[in-house]
């Protein structure tokens, strides 16, 4: 796997994500859609993600929650906006409360998922993911929950440190 | 705008500066207002010599700046590189960056299945 372009924007709080994959868009593809390969991918192994419904078509809706360490939850949901079989997706990700319900009053992500043949070369792909963020504190809280890993982190930490 | 992530050498000079207790007072205290580096020296009763080469550590670490200002060493603290804004999503780009791994791992499970012949069948170990 080769991380070939991550662009942050500050004005506009997206990330731009480019990885590329020696399979398939196919392939990569059944990793977006199977919720039972989803689930291996999508949380850290310190939170792992559960997808109590998964339904990848335009108007379709995933529930989702993230189990802790301490076995704390952390619940979100997907809309799909669009669903294109192999070449990509687009939804809004938003935050659950601990019975599984929609906050429809958190702001949402909105990402989208593109994947092609790299450089035509139908057994490699290409994923771009796009994802906006409407503020910053939704996006912290992303992070907090359970999705926080690496050197960011603790370099978050020191600056809480220093800043007290 | 491309932000490139720490690498870890620069990981090792901001732990190494943050290692020693005067050089995270020196970083505390200019951030919340600028010092000359004689005030600095003032502050902790050594020379200005062993300040300086704190400074430096800590510039080193792009923990702090220091601008001539006259006579003047003014050190200011850096600490605008790691904005809000840049550091959440430095760590969300760091949570993609262990997605796009793990999706590279369960790929990899693909190819190990072909080359033992293992029945498709049999499904991800836990």
């Amino acid at each position: 796997m080769t991380t070939i372009d991550s662009t942050i924007d500050t004005d506009e709080l997206t990330l731009t994500f480019v990885a590329e994959f020696d399979a398939s868009p196919t392939r990569v593809w059944e990793l977006w859609v199977d919720p039972r390969q989803l689930e291996r991918w999508w949380g850290p192994p310190t939170w792992p993600a559960t997808f109590v419904d998964h339904d990848p078509v335009p108007g379709g809706r995933s529930n989702y929650y993230m189990t802790g360490p301490e076995g704390e939850r952390s619940g979100g949901w997907w809309q799909f906006t669009s669903v294109t079989p192999k070449d990509g997706l687009t939804f809004d990700d938003g935050f659950s409360g601990p019975d599984g319900v929609p906050n429809e009053s958190m702001p949402t992500t909105h990402s989208s998922v593109a994947l092609e043949p790299l450089n035509g070369d139908p057994t490699k792909t290409r994923m771009t993911t796009v994802t906006r963020f409407e503020s910053l504190d939704q996006l912290e809280k992303l992070l907090e929950m359970g999705m926080r890993e690496g050197m960011a982190l603790a370099m978050g930490q020191i600056e809480a440190i220093l800043l007290d | 705008m491309v932000v490139e992530t720490l690498t870890n050498d620069e990981i090792d000079r901001i732990f190494h500066a943050l290692a020693d207790a005067t050089r995270r007072d020196i970083v505390q205290r200019v951030i919340h207002e600028e010092q000359s580096v004689s005030t600095l020296a003032r502050a902790y009763d050594v020379s200005f010599a062993a300040v300086q080469k704190h400074v430096a550590v800590l510039e080193r670490a792009h923990l702090i700046t220091k601008q001539r200002h006259g006579r003047e060493q003014i050190v200011h603290s850096d600490m605008g590189t790691l904005g809000r804004a840049e550091r959440l999503l430095r760590q969300y780009q760091d949570l993609w960056a262990g997605r796009a791994s793990r999706m590279d791992a369960l790929l990899a499970e693909d190819d190990e299945t072909t080359t033992q012949n293992d029945p498709p069948s049999k499904g991800p170990t836990p």
